[in-house]
């Protein structure tokens, strides 16, 4: 979707920023927001393009590099830690062939550590994209992965 | 039975989905009766509830509730914090997915009461699923009446906007999430003024947790004097307990005040997985104290929580079994907390650095007494010296092991 298209859905108020860079990762395909969008994104708020940058860089749910097409957030909190009897993250390294914070040479994923996903009661816990995933096991794993490879 | 539902009460009894059910099951009953009281006796009845805040700080809700009242601005806000990221916590979201239109009549409750013209809800981005179910419910709000203008044919109109985060836990805190609504960075600002007085937009601004806000239906409908009889004398009414860690049974219980930690570990928890002996036990998150086993028989109480020079926190308890190093869990700790620092103030943002460091010496055995005391006064610094609630609770864990785990760390001391 085209940022323009996104942008219109908003009115031009300084406190719709967040709203707009939020909506418009989601949909972008490679979910990041790069130099040029962030000029367009000031100018149609009138407002200067460091405030835009200084959202961006504040809030970690935002990324001026391009990612990969599904983000897999993995918690790495004291309550799922706790309840993990394999360390997840290693795991989804050892299967997708990349480090954390890092992306697939395919572009398919992007693999980062996330902070408290709040379902301590389910854990351990990940994310990929808006979906949340609990009493994750290796096989479990696996099998997610698998099925984002071959249907998403 | 130590459980107590009074806010927890619809759980899995209704679709959150619908309204009617919400209706049929008392919804939106109290409001009635709310809109059909005076609004300093909406403010008497919270008064004499001696409910305090449900999000960690514990601040008496009526007080917040005469400040917004006694304010003239044309514009008055009432924000619901929804933003729950604190590791351990997750009872905002059970209320969010399982009783979404009690946080609203809550919400239009204070608003009415105090003159509130605008609501937001500011949750969480993590939070997808609430975030869509509350946008859902406000609309069906509106087209009963609940919401808009001319609510239930009174002259009162109010509306309530959805807010995501963006992955921030520091804008749990009420200025840093006042900053993110308004589309900046969530830094704090310095109080006073106080929200209710110069909040939102430079306007005056009530904030209150989704548990605080989800249980003034419930204070309406008893009264406040027969709510306080709920809990103990400091703390009244009930409270979300999310039990996660080495437990049988996680998840959110709701007690009263006064219940012994260790009720709510063995008789709703069901005990530690494999009966293996519990090593620590965290209290209100990953910014509460941490706790031997010899102190499980505390209640849960406002009052006995100040023990630790701490708050209340939002209500976690997590257990953590033999199996885990006291120092590995504090470098958890203290990680999330250096990675969720603002920044704005130097003793949290570069604090929590170096105490990450003196920790891993520790873990690494190669620590020295002087490590121990550098730990200390390291820690007491963030704690004094910070803005906001993010600093000054982030060392609790720290400050309360260094007091009942000092063994551990002599422990790890370098020959």
């Amino acid at each position: 979707m085209l940022l323009k298209e996104v942008l219109q859905k908003y009115p031009k108020t300084e406190d719709q920023l967040i709203e707009i860079l939020l909506d418009y990762q989601t949909v972008k395909s490679n979910h990041y927001i790069s130099k040029e969008e962030i000029i367009e994104i000031a100018s149609y708020l009138s407002i200067p393009e460091s405030k835009v940058c200084s959202v961006l860089s504040f809030y970690t749910f935002f990324s001026d590099k391009p990612r990969g097409k599904h983000i897999i957030q993995v918690c790495k909190d004291v309550p799922c830690y706790v309840s993990s009897d394999v360390d997840i993250l290693k795991t989804i390294e050892k299967e997708l062939g990349i480090r954390v914070n890092e992306t697939t040479p395919n572009q398919q994923f992007t693999l980062e550590y996330t902070s408290c996903l709040g379902c301590c009661e389910a854990g351990p816990t990940m994310r990929i994209n808006d979906k949340i995933y609990t009493h994750l096991t290796a096989d479990k794993i696996k099998a997610i992965l698998s099925e984002y490879r071959v249907y998403m | 039975m130590i459980e107590m539902k009074l806010i927890s009460k619809r759980f899995g009894q209704i679709n959150p989905l619908s309204i009617d059910e919400y209706i049929k099951f008392d919804g939106y009953k109290n409001l009635k009766k709310a809109l059909s009281m005076e609004k300093t006796e909406i403010i008497e009845q919270v008064q004499k509830s001696y409910l305090r805040g449900r999000g960690g700080a514990g601040f008496p809700a009526a007080i917040k509730m005469m400040g917004l009242a006694k304010e003239t601005n044309k514009d008055k806000y009432i924000i619901c914090n929804a933003d729950e990221g604190e590791p351990g916590n997750f009872k905002d979201r059970y209320l969010m997915e399982n009783d979404p239109h009690q946080i609203l009549e809550g919400m239009i409750i204070v608003a009415y009461a105090t003159g509130g013209t605008k609501g937001f809800i500011y949750v969480r981005g993590e939070y997808q699923k609430s975030i869509s179910l509350l946008k859902w419910s406000i609309d069906e709000a509106k087209k009963k009446g609940f919401l808009g203008k001319n609510i239930l044919g009174s002259k009162f109109n109010f509306d309530i906007e959805v807010r995501s985060g963006a992955g921030s836990y520091v804008c749990g805190e009420e200025f840093a999430l006042i900053e993110s609504i308004e589309g900046n960075p969530g830094r704090t600002r310095v109080k006073p003024p106080f929200p209710t007085s110069v909040g939102l937009y430079g306007k005056p601004t009530l904030i209150n947790n989704v548990e605080t806000f989800s249980t003034i239906p419930t204070i309406i409908e008893m009264g406040g004097a027969k709510f306080a009889k709920i809990g103990t004398p400091s703390s009244t009414g009930t409270k979300l307990i999310s039990l996660s860690g080495n437990v049988k049974n996680k998840g959110v219980f709701e007690i009263p005040f006064g219940v012994p930690i260790r009720d709510v570990i063995y008789k709703l928890g069901g005990g530690i997985e494999k009966d293996r002996k519990i090593k620590m036990v965290q209290l209100g998150g990953a910014c509460g104290p941490i706790i031997p086993e010899y102190m499980l028989d505390m209640i849960i109480d406002f009052e006995r929580f100040e023990e630790f020079e701490s708050k209340t926190g939002a209500g976690a308890i997590i257990v953590m079994d033999e199996r885990f190093d006291l120092f590995d869990i504090l470098l958890k700790i203290v990680r999330f907390f250096q990675h969720e620092s603002c920044g704005k103030c130097t003793p949290c943002r570069e604090g929590h650095i170096q105490m990450a460091n003196l920790i891993i010496k520790f873990i690494e055995h190669k620590a020295t007494v002087k490590d121990i005391m550098s730990l200390e006064s390291l820690a007491r610094v963030i704690h004094q010296a910070s803005l906001c609630g993010l600093g000054q609770t982030s060392p609790t864990a720290i400050i309360s092991s260094l007091k009942y785990f000092r063994d551990d760390y002599l422990d790890r001391l370098i020959d």
